[in-house]
């Protein structure tokens, strides 16, 4: 039923999703804090910046689990990246 | 099955408590019951990576259980099906962390003011305290079985324990099980694994690439296509009732099938 890149795809999720639950696992920190941190922070950025195009991510480097912000500081719609911030 | 509390058990590891678990609980939901389903396996917490749900956890039920959060907080929804949730285990804490007394209050809790109607309960692999503790709250019991002489022979042990327990309706899930084996007579059929534990099978699920695919994406294989999906539909179906019959598993289209076929065979 499945066809070879169906299976190539649900790898590369899995991947992903290993990376990031093995982090929070290490770090012994709760995922769905970082989750909704990351909600709130996203929800503060849009209040200033509606039209922004901005993302906040969560990233691991090395031993750390780290949210990385892109902020865009646009007025009009789609505007480009401003500042970077992390933390 | 009239049991609200249901443990999903086995004795041996890794033949698809879990799998059983997310695939049964959202397919009761989808039949419209409110459900919640618990990961007993303090240290091992699995269901929230296999219903995709692992970035949602905060608190979980060492949590609960220590009165650090309330009962509402630990308990996720998950968004793709209406009335199913997951209270998660914890990864952080070992499993000494776990009373059976207090678990009981807390499923207590969750049926007479959560309103959950279904409360299914993932064990984890042995006979001892973890298992145990699952097992305390339970009215009823799903005893996941594979087709292969360990598996059976611990499945034999776990279902004289749980009527030492005094669960009673206790119904065994034959998981991959694969037809094409079967029909060679190379592996056990689910009238021998019947014939042998002396327990009705309430669901017979085969081997099936899809469970794979739907654990790697974190989507339980019911809300798919797979064949494995559809029997943990049916499954679900039979425990809420339903006579619903089992669909022919036989794959084998060779060649001597067409003539078997072809001379009036099945
Ligand atoms: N019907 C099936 N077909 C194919 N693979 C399966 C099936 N059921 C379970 N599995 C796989 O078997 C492994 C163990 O399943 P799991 O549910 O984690 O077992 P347990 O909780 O009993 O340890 C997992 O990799 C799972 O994807
Ligand atoms: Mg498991």
């Amino acid at each position: 039923m499945f066809s070879w890149m169906n299976k190539r795809r649900s790898k590369e999720t899995l991947k992903d999703r290993l990376e990031l639950v093995l982090a929070y696992d290490r770090a012994q920190i709760p995922p769905g804090k970082v989750d909704a941190l990351r909600n709130d922070l996203l929800e503060v950025v849009k209040r200033y910046f509606p039209a922004g195009n901005s993302s906040v991510e969560v990233e691991q480097r090395g031993d750390q689990v780290v949210l990385s912000a892109s902020i865009s500081l646009e007025e009009g719609p789609g505007g480009t990246e401003g500042t970077r911030r992390e933390g | 099955m009239n049991a609200k509390v249901i443990v999903v058990t086995s004795g041996k590891g890794g033949v698809g408590k879990t799998t059983t678990t997310a695939n049964i609980g959202a397919a009761l939901a989808k039949l419209g019951e409110k459900v919640v389903v618990i990961d007993v396996d303090v240290g091992l917490r699995n269901l929230d990576v296999v219903m995709g749900l692992e970035s949602r956890v905060v608190f979980d039920l060492v949590d609960v259980l220590e009165g650090k959060c309330r009962l509402s907080q630990a308990v996720i929804r998950d968004k793709r099906v209406e009335s199913l949730y997951l209270l998660p285990a914890s990864q952080t804490r070992d499993k000494d962390a776990l009373d059976p007394e207090v678990f009981k209050g807390v499923v207590r809790q969750l049926i007479e003011e959560e309103g959950f109607t279904r409360v299914l309960i993932d064990s984890p692999a042995g006979i001892e305290s973890g298992f145990k503790t699952a097992a305390a709250p339970a009215e009823g019991a799903l005893v996941v079985v594979n087709p292969e002489v360990s598996s059976v022979r611990d499945a034999d042990r776990i279902i004289g324990l749980l009527e030492a327990q005094q669960i009673r309706e206790i119904r065994l899930v034959i998981n991959r099980l694969r037809p094409k084996m079967v029909a060679s007579g190379n592996m056990l059929s689910e009238a021998d694994v019947l014939e042998i534990l002396g327990v009705k099978p309430i669901g017979i699920v085969p081997e099936d690439d899809g469970i794979l695919v739907s654990t790697n994406v974190g989507e339980p294989a019911v809300l798919g296509k797979s064949v494995a999906g559809q029997a943990f539909m049916d499954t679900a179906r039979r425990i809420k009732g339903e006579d619903v019959p089992y669909p022919k598993l036989e794959q084998d289209r060779g060649f001597m099938a067409a003539l078997r076929r072809l001379f009036g065979g099945a």
